[in-house]
Formats: structure tokens, sequence, C-alpha cells
């Protein structure tokens, strides 16, 4: 069975969902083309759940759920599921972890056992040995793509200066190496308690299986699984629409060129107006027809690159950020006022009918052709899911894009691009630095 | 409780790469179509035999900086008015060029695969390289080239590859070119390189996705028609090692927190008879998540967030590399590891676990390659590109599962050489440079950078 009736406009992706009795929410999503089959979990855990002083404890945690469980020994998950011909890996974000396979069809019952048996019964497996080994893991993983990589610190200096303190967006995902060292087996064993319980879980199925089968095999597996207890809440995290002030920070960094990372509250995803701000922000900085691109790298020539691109937070608020790198005769000052005089004019003028039109044809071409991939149609299902309950989400993300119109992202623009709603993250070479008095000149312009 | 119980898999369904066409156009044009109708979007790759082993000597960069130009000004469009005419029409478009070709990519809805491809045909058939956007695309790369400065990940790369290949080697260069080499090129350089190189008998259009071969045939022959006739030139090409004789070159960065850490010598050439045992070998050797290098340095030791191997598989003798960044501290132990695990899987036959694990893996992992129009097209065009017969997707799986555990011992013999091993270590030399000296791993080499 193919996924569409020969027009976009028809296409539809099958979803099914169910729930079993210990609260798991499970989607399914047949799609026979192809003898694979995508097996996909979410938990409604990520990096903001950590309590003080366990930053990086999410983190952390994902990887201890590839060192085995009751009937799985250390790295088995990841040899069965290779040996099987399948793939997986697992991800961490702020607000939710992701598992995920693609295997052969015929091994769906394994995928799904391996999942069962690690959500049922991590503690056994757990062990003090395996926790440094993974710390010490984590910690390389830490210094690979945070401390020694150029504009590494991003993330985390963008958390910090964005969201307020104790808001539980606001530290490290990766975390310190502070508090990975102080993260123990108790922890392991209360997170696990806590936050990894079918209640608290999504699992998707898209590919090629029976659903009768599939209900079956899910139910066998995860139904002997006990719902959690209250899991704590989290604190609020609505925020006013705009900052209210300028924020701005520089970091002096082991890197060549300067770059500018410009962050916007913007609207949380899935809510209507969110997907003007998505819109916006391809408009700004999706390829090079964009706004952005255009003027600083192709005019003006004062950028290597300039992108945009959102965070896509569920909850509060969410953040929209445009990305420009500075070519290497641009001027660390010359690069933020010229940044700063682009987001001027939109917001002053406002942007145009066809580059909104050239905005949602490229996501809406992006969107059907990652559709193509059975791993991200049971990714997005569960995210959905996850956030709103609503698989079937999937399924009206072209309507939403095509209906905005340009009318509603100027409305956008002209609540969230505002110079009340700014923060600068300013990256400058530390080697060979220019005149403070430079920078802080660009200051006080602000 | 979760059952114990492991489940067995049940009845495999069969699986074939997807149905292609493959033809040559009146034109000189070659045309492979792979029509897939699971969804309405279709991807046109075009290759051409221009890639950066093209690059005649000193024009280091002139393959990328042509394809990269492709589509910065036609006759009838200049630059910015073609992206803005492409992405009206939601087409995600890429040019570029690797070692063995240059390409161009679009992928787009199939109800604007026709407007797309004429305009694609249009622009690459008429491009007029202006001046200014050549020289910003020349600067764009010479922005690039600095930012390796501080990036120990790109920078090992392409120290391994100056180390590893001797001066006259392509390979030894960037295959975008370096500071000096595209400093010096000119418009007039890529405008002579595009002539000479863009040749419908050097060109291959494939199409992979929601159209038919007769819609595709009558869409390029349309949209090529003023395509030039004849072949690209064939270059004679270098490949040789720098030395064989064993070193270690610590490329200095005070303070770093890692080591990153590349050693191998020159490898095997795509075309290779030994392609497949190779391929096993390094699977098990340093390819997988299972490997033996991966397991030993991540999961024993804990030094390092991954640690893999592969070939670098290419039209000439690629290079073989181990690859991974550790700690600073452990930058000899985890050396010594990855020596120790060469020495092994030369010295004894892997066992039968190892060796399923490996087969059944690149063997079961196959349809999963293919998802997409864009994989598709990719895997037609390395048929392509190194000349690989028609059946090869259809036979791929059986040439997995026939590597013995003795193919694998004899690959690992003949085609892994601890003896000529070449190490780059970008890193903290204050921190590294003792314990590494007291490693067998040749002369050392110590720079500021």
């Amino acid at each position: 069975m193919g996924l569409h009736g020969g027009q976009f406009t028809t296409m539809r992706i099958p979803v099914e969902t169910f729930h079993l009795d210990n609260g798991l929410f499970v989607t399914l999503s047949e799609d026979h083309s192809t003898p694979i089959v995508a097996v996909n979990l979410w938990y409604h855990v990520g990096s903001a759940n950590e309590k003080a002083g366990r930053t990086g404890f999410a983190h952390l945690f994902e990887h201890m759920l590839f060192q085995g469980s009751a009937h799985v020994g250390s790295n088995e998950h990841f040899e069965l599921i290779q040996r099987a011909g399948g793939t997986l890996n697992g991800s961490t974000w702020l607000e939710r972890t992701n598992y995920f396979e693609t295997v052969p069809s015929n091994e769906l019952a394994l995928a799904l056992w391996l999942e069962a048996d690690r959500m049922g019964e991590l503690l056994p497996a757990m062990t003090q040995e395996k926790l440094d080994t993974q710390r010490d893991v984590v910690k390389n993983e830490r210094r690979w793509a945070v401390d020694n990589q150029p504009y590494g610190t991003m993330l985390e200096r963008m958390q910090e200066l964005v969201f307020p303190a104790s808001h539980p967006f606001q530290h490290s995902l990766i975390g310190s190496m502070e508090d990975l060292s102080a993260a123990s087996l108790d922890d392991i064993a209360q997170f696990f308690a806590t936050y990894y319980t079918p209640d608290n879980a999504v699992l998707s199925i898209a590919g090629d299986f029976g659903s009768t089968a599939a209900r079956k095999l899910v139910t066998e597996y995860f139904g002997p699984i006990p719902s959690g207890k209250v899991r704590p809440e989290l604190p609020p995290m609505n925020l006013p629409p705009v900052f209210g002030a300028r924020l701005r920070e520089v970091v002096y960094d082991n890197v060549s060129l300067p770059r500018l990372f410009m962050a916007f509250r913007s609207p949380v995803f899935g809510s209507e107006e969110y997907y003007a701000a998505s819109v916006a922000s391809a408009v700004l900085g999706m390829r090079k027809g964009s706004r952005l691109h255009r003027s600083l790298v192709r005019e003006r020539q004062i950028a290597a690159d300039a992108g945009a691109f959102t965070f896509d937070l569920a909850k509060g608020t969410d953040i929209l950020v445009v990305d420009v790198t500075a070519r290497p005769e641009t001027s660390v000052a010359q690069l933020e006022q010229e940044v700063e005089r682009e987001i001027d004019t939109v917001h002053g003028e406002g942007v145009t009918e066809p580059e909104v039109k050239r905005a949602i044809a490229l996501i809406e071409t992006d969107l059907l052709a990652s559709l193509q991939s059975a791993g991200e149609r049971a990714d997005r299902l569960s995210m959905f899911a996850t956030y709103f309950k609503r698989p079937e989400l999937i399924n009206e993300q072209a309507d939403r894009y095509r209906s905005v119109t340009t009318q509603r992202v100027n409305a956008l623009i002209s609540e969230r691009l505002g110079a009340n709603n700014r923060a600068n993250l300013l990256y400058v070479p530390k080697e060979g630095v220019e005149l403070e008095s430079a920078l802080a000149a660009v200051a006080g312009t602000n | 409780m979760v059952t114990s119980l492991r489940p067995k898999p049940g009845p495999t369904r069969s699986y074939n790469f997807p149905g292609f066409h493959d033809e040559i156009l009146p034109s000189g044009i070659r045309l492979v179509t792979a029509p897939v109708a699971k969804l309405p979007v279709v991807t046109v790759l075009v290759i051409v035999d221009a890639g950066s082993t093209n690059d005649p000597a000193g024009k280091e960069g002139v393959a990328a900086l042509t394809a990269g130009t492709l589509l910065e000004g036609s006759e009838k469009f200049d630059g910015a008015e073609l992206a803005e005419k492409f992405e009206q029409l939601g087409t995600s478009v890429e040019t570029g060029a690797d070692w063995d070709s240059a390409f161009i990519k679009i992928t787009v809805l199939s109800e604007q695969l026709e407007q797309a491809t004429m305009l694609l045909g249009e622009a690459i058939s008429s491009p007029v390289f202006p001046e200014r956007e050549v020289e910003r695309a020349k600067s764009e790369r010479l922005a690039e080239i600095l930012q390796l400065e501080t990036e120990p990940r790109g920078l090992a790369d392409e120290k391994f590859s100056e180390f590893l290949y001797t001066q006259e080697s392509r390979y030894s260069k960037p295959d975008e070119g370096g500071t000096e080499s595209v400093r010096a090129l000119s418009r007039k350089d890529v405008e002579a390189f595009y002539r000479s190189s863009y040749r419908a008998g050097s060109t291959t259009a494939i199409i992979a996705g929601d159209t038919s071969t007769n819609e595709a045939r009558a869409l390029i022959t349309r949209a090529f028609q003023r395509w030039p006739s004849g072949r690209a030139p064939n270059r004679p090409f270098v490949a040789m090692a720098r030395t064989t004789r064993k070193s270690i070159h610590i490329v200095d960065k005070p303070e770093a927190p890692q080591s990153e850490l590349r050693a191998g010598h020159v490898g095997l050439p795509r075309n290779h008879p030994d392609f497949f045992p190779t391929l096993v070998m390094n699977a098990v050797l340093g390819g997988l998540f299972g490997s033996r290098i991966n397991l030993n340095l991540r999961e024993e030791h804990g030094y390092t967030y991954g640690a893999s191997s592969f070939y670098d598989w290419r039209r000439g003798p690629g290079p073989f590399v181990v690859s991974t960044a550790v700690q600073s501290e452990v930058t000899a132990a985890a050396l010594r590891e990855i020596l120790l695990e060469i020495d092994r899987i030369r010295g004894e036959r892997i066992s039968e676990e190892e060796l399923s694990l490996a087969r059944d893996y690149l063997d079961g992992v196959f349809p999963i390659r293919y998802e997409t129009t864009a994989a598709i097209a990719s895997a037609l065009a390395t048929l392509v590109i190194y000349d690989l017969p028609a059946d090869y997707y259809d036979s791929y799986r059986k040439n997995i599962r026939e590597v013995s555990a003795d193919a694998i011992l004899e690959a690992a013999r003949s085609h892994l050489h601890p003896d000529q091993l070449q190490t780059i270590v970008v890193g903290d030399a204050r921190v590294i440079r003792a314990s590494v000296s007291d490693l067998s791993v040749g002369d050392l080499h110590v720079y500021s950078s």
C-alpha cells in the first residue's frame, strides 16, 4: 500500500491509536511498500525535569538505557538490533527523550521486546561500574561536541541567556562536569521510577506490520509494566511574549570568525502562531533565497553564512534564532550592527507575499521528503502524541503551513522582532581580539 | 514482569532494490530512471565527470568552485533570480564536487518536476560565472579554510590527507582547494574547466521518485538540448603514499581538552576485487557500534564518545583511517589500544559470532538504506561513478553473506599495514608528547598551529 492517492493534497498517513491499561499511548501507521518497520518511544522527560545539582542527568540516563536490563546484557541491545539488520539510537532534548530502531519487518517483536524490557526492568542491570564508564563517555561527548568545538557552547549559553534563572529550560542539557561527577545509582533508580513509566511514554510503530499482530505484541510485552506514581510537576513555564529588554552576552572564544546568534522569544510549538513564526524563520534564513542570505551573504558580502531556526519548544515559550557568521574582513561591531539593521528593516517594513510563498513551498517539500522514512514518521507521531495527545496532527502540518498568510507573518514579526525582544549571543575570536572599546561602542548604541 | 523469552524473527519478506532503467540518450547523456511512487516527490541528480581529481595541477579547487557557482547566473537569470525561482517551486537545490564527480541535485514535489528540471537545464547549460559571484565563492571558501584553524576535527582530517599522500597526489590537498590555489583561481579558470568537462559523454542524469521513465526521458531531452557533446579529458592520476615509514605528527593545540586522533594509511580503490571481504573486515574492526575498536575505547575504557575505522572508497586508493577524539591524558593509551586491535585482527581468525554480527547487519540493513528518493539516486550514482555492474545491488547481499572468516583474515593481512601507519594528533603536545613517544609509532614530529 502506498501513502498517497497521487496528490499531495490528498496524502494521508494512516494513524491508529490505542491505550494500554497502564497508560501507555500507542500509535500505529502501516505502510507495506518496504519490508521494514520503525519502533519509536518518547518519554516525556528531558533536561527540564532535572533537579538542582544534576544538570546533564537526563542525557546520562539515556546512555544507561543501552547498558542492559533484566534480560538483556550490557550493550546487547545494540548488538541484537544490529544483528537483526537494524539501526538504532536515542536522543535527549529539553522536554523529551526518545529511543528508536528501524528493523526488517520480521524483527518487530525483537525491537518491541527490547524496549519493553528496559521500560519494565532496567534497574537489575545497573551497576556502579557501568555508570562510571558512561559518565566518562558523556564527559568525552561534552569535550567533543561542546568544549573542543567552535561555537560548541552555543546551546547552553543561549539557554542561560534567554531563560530566567530557575526556569526549567535555563540550565545545560549536556550538563556540567561537576554535576555529571555527582550522579549516583540512587539518582538512576529514582529517575527511572519517576519518569520511565508507561503512562509517561508514547510508543509509535510505523511501516510494514499488521495492526492486529502489533497490538497483540505490544499488549503482551508492555501490558505487565506497572504505571508510575505521581510525577513532580514542572514549575510554571509561561513567560511574557517579549524579553522586555535587550539581552546581550559576548563570548571570547577559540573561534576563527565572529558569529552572532540573535534570539527572540516566539510562540510555543504547535500553537496557531507557531506556524507564522516558523514561516518567518524560513523567510529570514532558509536557503539562499532567504532575506538574510540574499542581503548579508550575496549582496553586501559581510557574512560567510546566514540562517535561522526555531527550537520548537512546546512548553512556555519557543525561541527563534537568527545565526550569522562574519566574513574574515567584517569586524565584530559591523556584524552586530548590520544584522540589527536587517532585523530592524524587517520589523519596520514587514516581509512580502512572494517571500512567504517561497518559505512555505520549501517547508512543504522538506516535510514531504522527510516522511519517506519510516523512522521519521514514527518520530513525528510520537512527538505529536507526547505534546498534544494528537498523533494525527502529522497529517495537518502541510495545511497548517499553507494557511499561514503574509498578514499573520507580519503580525508575528511586528510583535516579536522588535528591539525589546532581542538576545544577542556574540562569539568573538579571542586570538587577535579587536579593541574592547569597539565592542563597548556597539553595546552603547543598543 | 516482561517476559524473559526472547522473540524469534518471523518469516522474512523479500526486498529488491528499486528497478531502474539505464540508457544513453541520442545527445550522449546517460539517463538512469528509478520510478518509485511512494510519495509525490522526485529527486533529480545530475553527475558529471568533473570531480576534484580532475583539477589541473596548481588549480586545486577549480572543480568545486565551478560546481559551486554553476547556479550563480545564466544567460537568462542572475544568481539571485535563479535561487528565487527554484525556491518558489519549493525546490531544494545542492551543487558541489567530490573527488570523483561534480553533482547537481534537486528534490521537488512531483507536480513541480517539469518546471524545476527545465529551469535546472537552462541554468547549467548556459552558466555565465559572473566575476562577482566567483570572487564571492572564493572568499567564502577562504573563510571556511580559516575556520579550520579552530576546528580540530576538520583540521585533523586535512592534516591526515596531507601527511598520507605524496605532494604530487591530488588526494594530499583539500578537495575544495587550499588557500594558495583558491586565491589564484579566476573566473577564466572556472569557465575553461566548465567548457572542457561538462559534456554529454561525461554526464549522467538520474531521476528517482514519482515519475515514469518516458516522462523522465522526454524531460531530460528537452531540458538538456543545449548540453555540449563530447567527453571530459582524462587526467593521469597519482595516489602514492608520501612515505612507507610509520610516523606520528602532533599538531599542537595548547590546553585542548581532547586529542583528535587519526591513524591509517593509503587504502584501496573502490573497484578492488577484495571490496566485500575488506568491507566486512572493517565492520568488525571499527565500522559498527559493536566493533572491536568502539567497544574497546568507548565501552571498556570510557576514553571517548566514539571511535570508528573506515576505508574511504574512491576511484583511486582513498585512505584507510581509524578516527576518534579522546581525552588528552589518555591519548597514548587509546592509540595503544588501536594498534593492538589492528594487530589482533591481522593475527587471528575472527569468531563466528563476530562474523555473523557484521555480515547479518550489512545484509539486513540493506532495505533500510533506500527509503528516500535522494538515497536511491545516490546509490545509482555510485553504480555510474564506479562503473559497477547493473546487478550490483541485486547481488550485494549475496556477496556480503559469502564472506568467510578466512577471507576476512586474508583481507586484514593484505590491506591493513600497521608498519606503514601514519598517525596525526591534533591536541595538547605538552600532555601528549612524552607518552606517545613510548609507543612504536615511528618518528615524532610536532607542529605549532
